[in-house]
């Protein structure tokens, strides 16, 4: 296992365009299955060590402590939708600045005025948002 | 395949900044109406309106700068050939500054009585003109899509404008839904275009194209076929925006459903930007593809959508009583007419598509300003019956009107017969005997429109007036839309018998269409 | 069998049995994250053809952003998976299989047609080239862009919220 790890870590090192992005991903992948590996390990190895009592109370739903109302698939309000919405429009415009971000040192002024451009037109959207009362909860 | 870039290009200049001058412009003052919007009280919205005609009298200004450019034969090119300016962008860029204009104009006093005055009518207006004049200019598959997205999505709003009216609420989600699709389909289209090129450049694009088409090389392969395809998706989702059969469906009931101001700016603007667009792909991007060996050429593909088109549009016309139902057929059969100019392939053809388009925008928003007057609060007078006995109860908006339907028509001496009359003429001009059949189809359809617009006639002038519309209460006609109609109608007139001025501004579009392709490798990077 | 014609295979069953079910499953809620999963593998597609802004803005906006969107509608509709659906158009299911598969068939002609490797070179899809691309030669779509997006929120605004009286 460990002399695996060791392998995979230095081919990462040695990675050049010619091996295709792949082997670069390698520490991420190993992240993700150790990530994954430690709760269901845990999880499993609980499973033959702890004593299991079923309850009424202890199965549940968990609702802050209180006791449970209604159902859980209930309708919910259309406020959530609002603000889903326009976290996604914000959302989208971040994206496109995190190209910037990468290639601000290159770009100097020139790319700071483009950006300073493009979120400009955008604070005003922003400003029509909070006008319009978009923000406000009530 | 054309490189990424690795280095930093020299970067863009001042220079580039002076040629989209009325763009900028025209973004500021749709910014500012927004920000209006919400400063105003309510009591003084309707000054937005007012705020958005100064500001595209600024970029007709502005424009007017451009006018000097299309002397050159060659376009000028900005921000990496990402842009540029020829005859056929400046033309189509004060066609839609004309076409926002009145309809902000027609609208002031009907969002007044709808109670719907608010700025963000007159700033998606705005902005919808901004997305069609970037479709005017831009010279590349990417900045093309985002101006035609930016143009769609705002009519998209504009169509449920009316929240409360559920017609309204119907027509934008019909429209809305379809919409988004065929614009996928279209980007799809263009990603193809791209696969199979490398470049997002028209003028590179059509140069590799003609390579493939000319010779496709054995050890290549046949990407043509590839072609076909992106070719299909592309003019699906271009003929979709025009509502040409058998992409049409959705244009009755928007045009129906959404608030007539809008109905009458969708006819117009926006559509005319999915013309200029279509001209740009057809007959610059993919123009090598118009005949090919062994394989169907778009010419073959687009004739037989234009005759379905008129055909269907106009068939379909005639069972119609409600005005703006009826309208959104004739205005199926008259994109049928439009495609027909591009077919042709002649210069001709192409100034008949300028002139008509030109034309077109007078007449209908003419058309639909009248409806719009008729107008009151409970009867909607949308219906062929609220035009009867016009003539007793308001003269001079039945003249007006009837000025407008004969010119759709095509009636002679009107400007609609012009266009009409060089649509048709190129196809029997281009000598190939396959159009002339398709000449005949066409002239025999225009027949048939007489019918449909020889009703709007009857009903307002022979007609008695009905019963429940007989109220007195004048028409909403403000005296500066009396003026700008009075205007149109003068301009519809006057360019049917004497039509050589527009066909000049006509020329300078069929010129920029046809040297632009003749040069395209001209219009490489800057 | 290489090592990366294995992670595609890998990752391209993801896509496409994301999709399927999708397509199939009756609870809305479990199509939604149905499609989720599809959504990371496109992701990782997209990177293994050395298109990483792509990969993190499939992550980022789509299995994140679009999401969450999709089901917020869904709670708010609140739809019952038992819901039965109008059994109009039958015939269009069974249509559909052979439809599908004529375009499958053109697709795979025309692509066919098209020889040769076509793929930028490696480094093409790289946050920094993206940058630099779309900073200087795309700069006018790019800042088109940000007026796409305020449209956006101005249109989102008008239709969905409520007019205070």
């Amino acid at each position: 296992m460990v002399p695996t790890v060791f392998f995979l870590l230095q081919q990462t090192a040695t990675d050049t365009p010619a091996r295709g992005p792949i082997m670069g991903y390698i520490p991420i992948a190993l992240l993700f299955a150790i990530s994954l590996a430690i709760p269901v390990g845990a999880l499993t190895v609980g499973r033959f060590f702890r004593r299991t009592v079923m309850t009424q109370e202890k199965m549940m739903p968990y609702e802050c402590g209180v006791d449970p109302v209604g159902d859980a698939r209930d309708r919910i309000s259309v406020r959530y939708y609002i603000i889903a919405m326009l976290f996604l429009i914000f959302d989208v415009e971040t994206i496109f600045l995190f190209p910037w971000a990468v290639v601000f040192d290159q770009l100097a002024l020139f790319g700071l005025i483009e950006a300073l451009i493009f979120i400009a037109i955008l604070v005003v959207g922003y400003y029509y948002a909070w006008r319009k009362g978009a923000l406000d909860w009530a | 395949m054309l490189p990424l870039l690795v280095e930093l290009p020299p970067l863009p200049t001042l220079r580039d900044t002076a040629f989209i001058m009325p763009e900028i412009i025209l973004t500021l003052f749709a910014g500012a109406a927004l920000v209006l919007d919400v400063a105003l009280p309510r009591s003084k919205k309707h000054l937005t309106a007012y705020f958005s005609l100064i500001g595209l009298a600024f970029v007709a200004i502005a424009l007017a700068q451009q006018v000097a450019m299309t002397a050159s034969l060659l376009p000028i090119s900005a921000f990496y050939g990402m842009l540029f300016i020829d005859g056929l962008s400046v033309v189509f860029r004060f066609v839609f500054i004309v076409a926002a204009a009145f309809s902000i104009l027609y609208s002031i006093k009907y969002l007044e009585f709808e109670r719907e005055q608010r700025g963000e009518y007159y700033a998606l207006i705005l902005f919808s003109t901004l997305g069609m004049m970037f479709v005017a200019t831009s010279g590349d598959l990417i900045a093309l899509f985002v101006s035609f997205e930016l143009m769609s999505l705002s009519v998209y709003v504009l169509v449920g404008y009316f929240k409360r009216d559920k017609r309204s609420n119907e027509a934008a989600m019909k429209y809305f839904l379809t919409g988004i699709f065929s614009s996928a389909l279209m980007l799809y289209g263009l990603s193809l275009v791209y696969g199979v090129t490398g470049h997002t450049n028209l003028g590179l694009i059509s140069e590799t194209i003609a390579g493939y088409v000319q010779g496709g090389t054995a050890e290549s392969g046949d990407p043509r076929l590839l072609l076909m395809v992106a070719l299909v998706l592309v003019a699906a989702g271009l003929l979709f925006k025009i509502a040409a059969v058998p992409f049409h469906m959705w244009a009755p009931d928007a045009y129906e459903g959404a608030p007539t101001t809008v109905t009458a700016f969708m006819s117009v603007g926006p559509k005319a930007g999915a013309y200029v667009l279509l001209a740009r792909m057809l007959l610059f991007a993919l123009a090598p593809m118009r005949e090919m060996e062994n394989l169907p050429g778009w010419a073959a593909l687009l004739a037989v959508v234009a005759v379905l088109t008129m055909t269907v549009g106009n068939l379909a016309a005639v069972t119609q009583d409600n005005v703006k139902r009826l309208l959104a057929y004739s205005s199926i059969a008259h994109a049928g007419y439009i495609l027909l100019g591009i077919v042709s392939g002649t210069d001709m053809g192409y100034q008949g598509v300028a002139f008509h388009i030109m034309t077109y925008t007078l007449m209908n928003t003419g058309v639909f300003a009248i409806i719009i007057a008729l107008h009151r609060q409970g009867v909607i007078g949308e219906n062929l019956n609220d035009l009867n006995g016009l003539f007793s109860r308001a003269p001079s908006a039945a003249v007006l009107m009837l000025i407008f339907i004969l010119g759709l028509a095509g009636i002679p001496s009107t400007a609609g017969f012009v266009g009409k009359f060089f649509l048709f003429g190129s196809l029997i001009q281009s000598g190939k005997p396959w159009l002339t059949y398709i000449a005949i189809i066409a002239v025999l359809n225009a027949v048939v429109a007489f019918y449909y617009y020889a009703r709007f006639a009857r009903a307002m002038f022979l007609n008695a007036p009905s019963e429940n519309i007989a109220d007195a209460s004048p028409l909403l006609l403000a005296p500066s839309v009396r003026i700008t109609l009075t205007l149109s109608a003068i301009a519809v007139l006057f360019f049917g018998i004497y039509p050589q001025p527009l066909i000049n501004v006509a020329d300078i579009v069929a010129q920029s269409i046809t040297t632009v392709y003749a040069q395209s490798s001209g219009i490489a990077l800057r | 069998m290489t090592f990366q014609q294995l992670l595609f295979i890998g990752f391209a069953a993801l896509v496409l049995g994301g999709g399927i079910a999708v397509v199939l499953l009756r609870n809305p809620l479990y199509g939604a994250f149905a499609l989720i999963t599809s959504f990371v593998g496109l992701s990782a597609l997209y990177v293994m053809m050395g298109a990483q802004f792509i990969g993190a803005a499939q992550i980022v906006v789509y299995a994140g952003a679009i999401m969450m969107l999709f089901v917020f509608v869904i709670m708010l509709l609140n739809v019952r998976a038992d819901e039965e659906r109008p059994p109009r158009h039958r015939f269009l299911v069974w249509l559909a299989a052979p439809l599908a598969l004529l375009l499958s068939a053109g697709l795979w002609l025309a692509v066919a047609g098209v020889q040769g490797d076509r793929a930028p070179s490696g480094e093409a899809g790289t946050v920094e080239r993206v940058g630099k691309n779309l900073m200087t030669r795309y700069l006018l779509p790019f800042e088109l862009t940000s007026v796409l997006i305020l449209l956006a929120v101005v249109g989102a605004l008008h239709l969905a919220k409520r007019e205070k009286e």
